[in-house]
This record gives structure tokens, sequence and C-alpha cells, in this order.
């Protein structure tokens, strides 16, 4: 009796019911109503965009893990949130062939490049999105209207483009209302804004389900809500101060928090665990310096939009943050 | 009586506790060899006073005390020394103890002392008291009592803590001991009193276990001042800081000690020990253990004489013979079992045995930043970049984000869902740094 050889390991030996896995297929299934809705809205053009990316996504980790004699980490759902992101923030009637590039460099350069899941600095959606943005100006900028008639009968010219071609715009393109309002001083309805009867990225135009999407997150502990609070508030105070200053300049504060990719982009984005910071100072700190960042690219850059620099530069910048904002240790000095 | 004080962060574990928190204790029976290594505490190793096959009485002192920092051994039976050679303990390493037979048909009785009065005894006497009666931390530490009450020059103790907080998992020792001994408890209490100079007394109790905390408030002696106040379950309350901020808002200083902020902690089953036995100035002969888990048959809360074989034990409550994991302690600190040959020491508080079926073998994944730990660790400390630190073998950067705070709590791995061993990480980078700063001193004193 009582002769088994026993298993040893080190405590504690209780481990919570959470795993990473978890957390990103929790992410994944967040993300669907949202990719839902840009089907519904946008047709076969979105749902083709969205699948190409996250099949780009997969397949590029598959291989380098392949490739570099590792398991293949494609299990813990990361790459898929990946692609989804990358989808999600690229233009309904984006050339599918610029879509797979995007999602290689998001995992080759924006994640594998840097080591993997936990070591990437900038979101690899983002990364992906950036060069794209980069290499593709016109084709990145080109709107595709939401809720045309015949978007369950008719794929674009532009998403089936053939490889390294200029995709030719066959439809009317739909200005966003970030855009309209930039160059034509036209501004957009907050009921079309919050349930995205409005052009963009295909992903980012029903700010409700995405938020819907953040409290399901918050939720079940899987999101760090102080970071989308922040860049939200902070957004809505700059650009409220501006558009107390002067009305007709400057988009009101709802507006602003509505329109573009702002929501996603706070919400989904921006809220990557690994490229955000750690305490919850440094977290307030992160999501206020993205805000500021986004009103100024938007009011005073060349471009409508500015969701996107703003989360890679505080990515960029959430080590730092990390280091100036640490919490204060048990039993050391108030102020250090 | 109830308060909604605790510390920051924590954790909460399932407790597991109902299986044996309504079981009495009972007396184990004795095993016919005894296995007892000269340190069951933390310090010197105790010296052996007896030679191999003379017979000896229970109670009788097997090994005294050898320094300040060291406490004696005691018979926990009356029986005859088999042999003296090296005897296998948790850690893995042999080390000197002694082989104790026991005489079956003997009545058992416990051999008398030299009793030390509480009324009379001066602090250091009962100090004396306390050493030789091999007393050691029975919350788990087994760190000698007598150094942990002797109060530094300069230092003054105005508020004595008798933790009877018992966050662990599936450990009801201390829960019964509150239940049943409350006054061998308050007869402890004026023992500490008088040792530490301390006016008033605070018991800490966790809202799990109200009843006890009833109990004792029910027979607070009269002349006593003292409190017994219920805290919110979480853990790691029983730490002696998380306690001494929970119940006193105050905060040891790092790398301080509690009574640098005028509290001294004991343990309650210590406190409770320590009140049986200096009235009749006896040695540890025994202490309550749970021994509980899924593979146990007959769990229970059990008075098992120190050095009773481990695998003695476990035949005796019916242990799945699939046994997969047994540890000493709770499950949050406790120790895995490598060798059934060990035996019951005084720091001994459970043992928690799990088959095959509960094991799981956790998947390893990088650090995603989630912060989960942060919120976790009760110090504030940053689990997530210290784990990062150690993985890339940084140790010299470590003490500066206060690694060597750390307790071992294992709130950081607990949470972690890439199931990172940050403790593991921890108690390894600590050694090493340890065995570099003791390099650099010799160099330097070289």
């Amino acid at each position: 009796m009582l002769s088994k050889t026993l298993h040893i390991s080190t405590s504690p030996h209780l481990q919570k019911d959470i795993s990473t896995a978890a957390i990103m297929r929790n992410v994944v299934v967040a993300l669907l109503p949202v990719a839902g809705f840009a089907v519904y809205a946008f047709g076969w053009n979105a749902l083709l965009v969205i699948l190409t990316a996250v099949l780009a996504c997969v397949l590029t980790e598959h291989l380098l893990c392949r490739w570099s004699n590792k398991a293949s980490t494609i299990t813990d759902w990361s790459a898929i949130i990946t692609g989804l992101l990358l989808g999600l923030s690229l233009p309904p009637a984006f050339p599918l062939w610029m879509t797979f590039f995007g999602g290689v460099i998001a995992i080759a350069v924006g994640k594998f490049a840097f080591g993997g899941l936990g070591y990437n600095v900038f979101n690899p959606a983002l990364v992906g999105r950036a060069i794209l943005q980069a290499a593709f100006p016109v084709a990145i900028t080109t709107w595709y209207p939401s809720f045309s008639a015949d978007r369950f009968s008719h794929i674009s010219s532009s998403v089936l483009a053939f490889p390294f071609m200029e995709p030719t715009v066959d439809a009317i393109s739909g200005a966003t209302p970030l855009a309209a309002f930039k160059f034509g001083g036209a501004s957009t309805t907050l009921h079309d804004l919050a349930l995205g009867l409005i052009s963009g990225s295909t992903g980012e135009t029903c700010a409700i389900i995405i938020l819907l999407g953040g409290l399901y997150l918050a939720l079940r502990n899987m999101m760090n809500w102080r970071i989308p609070i922040a860049i939200l508030l902070t957004v809505f105070v700059f650009n409220g101060a501006l558009y107390l200053m002067d009305a007709t300049t400057y988009p009101s504060p709802l507006f602003a928090l509505f329109s573009g990719g702002l929501m996603l982009g706070a919400v989904f984005m921006a809220t990557d665990m690994v490229a955000s910071p750690l305490t919850a100072k440094g977290v307030v700190v992160y999501g206020v310096f993205i805000g500021i960042m986004v009103v100024v690219i938007r009011t005073w850059g060349g471009l409508p939009e500015g969701v996107m620099y703003a989360i890679l530069l505080a990515n960029a910048v959430s080590p730092h943050i990390d280091k100036l904002f640490q919490n204060r240790v048990y039993g050391t000095a108030k102020e250090k | 009586m109830l308060t909604k004080n605790t510390f920051k962060h924590g954790v909460h574990p399932p407790e597991h506790k109902d299986a044996t928190k309504g079981m009495p204790i009972r007396q184990f029976p004795f095993a016919p060899v005894m296995i007892l290594p000269l340190n069951m505490h933390i310090g010197a190793p105790a010296t052996i006073v007896v030679r191999e096959g003379q017979e000896v009485v229970r109670g009788q002192l097997l090994a005294k005390a050898s320094g300040v920092m060291s406490v004696p051994v005691h018979a926990p039976v009356t029986g005859r020394v088999r042999k003296i050679a090296n005897v296998p303990t948790i850690s893995g390493k042999m080390t000197e103890g002694i082989y104790l037979e026991t005489f079956a048909a003997d009545t058992q009785e416990v051999l008398e002392g030299n009793p030390v009065n509480v009324d009379h005894a001066s602090a250091d006497e009962i100090l004396q008291g306390i050493q030789d009666a091999g007393i050691v931390g029975l919350g788990g530490a087994a760190f000698p009592t007598h150094v942990k009450l002797k109060i530094p020059e300069g230092k003054h103790c105005d508020t004595l803590i008798i933790n009877g907080v018992e966050c662990e998992s599936y450990l009801t020792t201390d829960h019964r001991v509150m239940l049943e001994q409350a006054d061998d408890i308050f007869m402890g209490i004026r023992y500490l009193l008088k040792v530490t100079g301390a006016r008033s007394t605070v018991i800490g109790i966790e809202a799990n276990k109200v009843d006890a905390a009833n109990h004792l408030s029910a027979h607070i002696p009269n002349d006593l001042n003292v409190a017994v106040k219920v805290l919110p379950v979480k853990y790691p309350q029983g730490a002696e800081k998380m306690l001494i901020t929970a119940l006193l808002n105050r905060e040891v200083p790092s790398g301080g000690l509690p009574v640098d902020v005028g509290a001294v902690v004991v343990n309650v089953a210590t406190t409770a020990e320590i009140g049986r036995l200096l009235p009749h100035g006896r040695g540890i002969q025994e202490r309550v253990v749970t021994i509980t888990g899924p593979a146990v048959g007959k769990k229970g809360n059990y008075l098992i004489p120190v050095g009773t074989p481990l695998r003695f034990v476990l035949e005796h409550v019916e242990a799945d013979p699939h046994i997969s994991e047994v540890y000493m302690g709770g499950p949050m600190m406790g120790v895995a079992v490598s060798n059934l040959d060990i035996s019951i020491v005084k720091g001994t508080s459970g043992i928690v045995v799990f088959s095959d079926k509960e094991i799981r073998q956790p998947n390893i994944l990088p650090c995603i930043k989630c912060g989960a730990c942060l919120d976790a660790c009760p110090l504030s400390l940053n689990p997530s970049k210290l784990g990062i630190l150690a993985k890339f073998e940084a140790y010299d950067a470590m003490p500066a984000h206060h690694l060597m705070d750390c307790f071992e709590c294992g709130s950081c791995s607990y949470v972690c869902p890439s199931h990172i061993p940050l403790v593991q990480y921890f108690r390894l980078s600590k050694s090493i740094i340890r065995k570099r700063q003791e390099h650099k001193k010799e160099v330097a004193d070289a």
C-alpha cells in the first residue's frame, strides 16, 4: 500500500480557473458581434476582408512557429484576435491581397519579430494597418458606403483586385463622417453614428455593439476598463473644451466620441494587455495620452483620423509609463 | 466585533474547509516507531542528550537547545531510543535525528517538569520556559517562539495580536483549537502579555469562523483586556504583516519586524500550547493536524504525536492507494512531499492529499502583462516584472523591485492566467541573490 511514486510540484498548489487562452477566446467572442455587424452593413466585401485578415494572421503564426522549430501557438487564440482587429480596421472593400499582406506583416513584424505572444511592444494589428496605410494610402481611404442595396449580391472589383494591382473604384465611395467633417464641414447625426448607419472601416461603425463587447470583457475581468474610460473621457473633455471655444470650427464632443475608429480602438486595441501599462495609475496616464493624441491628430493633423497613430505612440511609451508610475510597495515610504 | 478592515489586494481561493471544520480534535494512535529530526525549527538543530538503547518517558528531554536560536526536542512517547541516525525530512535532505521505539503497553503518562507560574515568573523566566518547552510557531513557519517574543532593546510592544485567521484553504486546526481550547488560549495570552509588555490583545479571526469568534468572546476572563475581531475572508490575511495592517491599520516597514510598529503576532495554536505546557513545565509532544483532501477517507482534525511517520498517518486515515500528491501545510504555501517516510513535525499544520484525478499539469504561456498578479500581491509588488527579470536571469536587478520582501504567499501564481510558476522563480532568485551577497562579503572580508 502507498508505494506509488508521488507527483511533486511547487507551491501554490491551487490555480485559479482562468487561462490566457480563455481570455483570448473571450476577446474573440466579444469581437464576433462587431464582425457580424460589419458583414450586415457592408456585405460580402467585409466578410472577405475579415476572413482574409484572420487567415493571413493564423497562417503566418503557424508557419513562423514551424520554421523556428517551436510548437504552434495558434491555439492560444491571439493570432485570431490580431486578424479580426486588422480586418475590422480596414475599409470594407479593401483589396484582399493587400489585406493578406497586412496580416502577414502584423504577425511577422508586429508580433514574431519581438518574440511572440507577450513580448510585442505594439499592438500587432495596428502595426499591420500602419504599414498598409503607408503603402496603400489611396486604397485605405477609399470607403465603400454602408447598407448599399447590392451588398449581398455583388462583390466589389476592388476587393478582388489582382495582387500588386491598385484597385479601380467601382462604387460611389462614401465619405466617413470624420472626413466629411474635416474636409467638407458636414456633421453626421449622433443617432446614425451610434447605430453605425455610416461609412467607415468594417468594424468601427457601430459604437453600441463595440461598447457592449467591451462591457462583456470588463464584467468578466478580462479587459482593463480603465483604459477605454480614460481615453473616451479625455477625448470628450479635450474636444468639449475646443467645442466650447468655437462650435463652428470644432466638432461636438459626442461626435468626436462616436465617429471614426475611436470606439474600436479604445475598447479593443488600446486594451491589448501586452502593449499597455500594468499599474492602475499607469493605465490612466496611458489612456489620457491616447485621448490627447487622438484629438490633436484629428484636429490639427493632415489625416481625418488619428486613433491608430495615437495608440501606436502610446504603446511605445507604455514601458516608460510603467517605470514612472509604479505601485507603492507595502512598507515603503509614501512618496519616493 | 465584525470589521470591514483588511489589507490591500489578496485573493480568494476556494476554502474547502467544510469537510473538517465541524470535526472535533481526536487523539491519534501511537505509531510503533517515531522519527524525530533535530531541526524541526528554524535555527540551529538541537543537541542530543540521550544514547541509543536508552529508555525514555513521554515528555522527557531528548535533545537540548544548542543556543538562543534553537529549541529542544522532547519524547513524544514512552519508549526506547532505537537509533540515532540521519532521518529523512520534507526538504529531501537527510538530517540528524532519533528513531524512538514506542512501548505499546505503556500508559503514556506525560512527565511533569518545573512549572512556570504566570503570576510569579519574570518575563525572562517565561521566555526561558517557552524555549524549554520547545515551542515554535505552529502556524507552519516553525520559528522559535521565544526569539520572536524577545522585544529588542529600545523597541516597545503595545498590542499583542493572536492570529486565528487560518487563511489557507483546507486547514481547520486553528478553528478547532479556538473552539475547544479557549482556556488554554487565554492562559497563553497571560504569559504572552507579561513577556511582551503589551497593554491590549486583539484576536484576529476570519468571517468563516464566526462560531470560534463567538466562543472566544464569550469566554474572555474579566481581568483580561482582549478584543476579538472578525475580518473579511481573504488570503493571505494570516501573514503577519497583512494581519497587522488589517487589525491595526499599521504598515510594517520593508525589511522590518512587527515590533517596529508596536505589535507582536502569535499564532493561536502556539498561544494555546504555551498556556497548556508552561503551568506544568512540559515540552511539546503532539500537535493538532488537519488531514484532508479528496484522497483521504477519514478526514479530520487529529492530535498527532510529533514524529509520527507520514506513512503511518496516511494508512490510518485510509488514504486512497492512488494518491498522487501530498502537501504538508495548506495548498497555497505547503510543501509537496516526495517521500512518505518523513514524519509529522512541530510545524505541520495540515496534510492535504490528492489522487491522480485532481492533478492538472498546467500549460505555461508567456506573460501577457494582464496585471492580475499586481492586483493580487498583498505587498503591491510587481510580480510580472520580477518574473520577467527572473526568467532572463537578471537577478541583480530584482532587489530594487523589493523581491526580498516577498514572503511567497503564492497569490501571484494563483491568479496567473499563463500559469507561470512565479513563486518558484522568486524562491530560486532569492537564494541565488543571497549566495551572491555572501560571496561578495567573503571576497570583501578576504
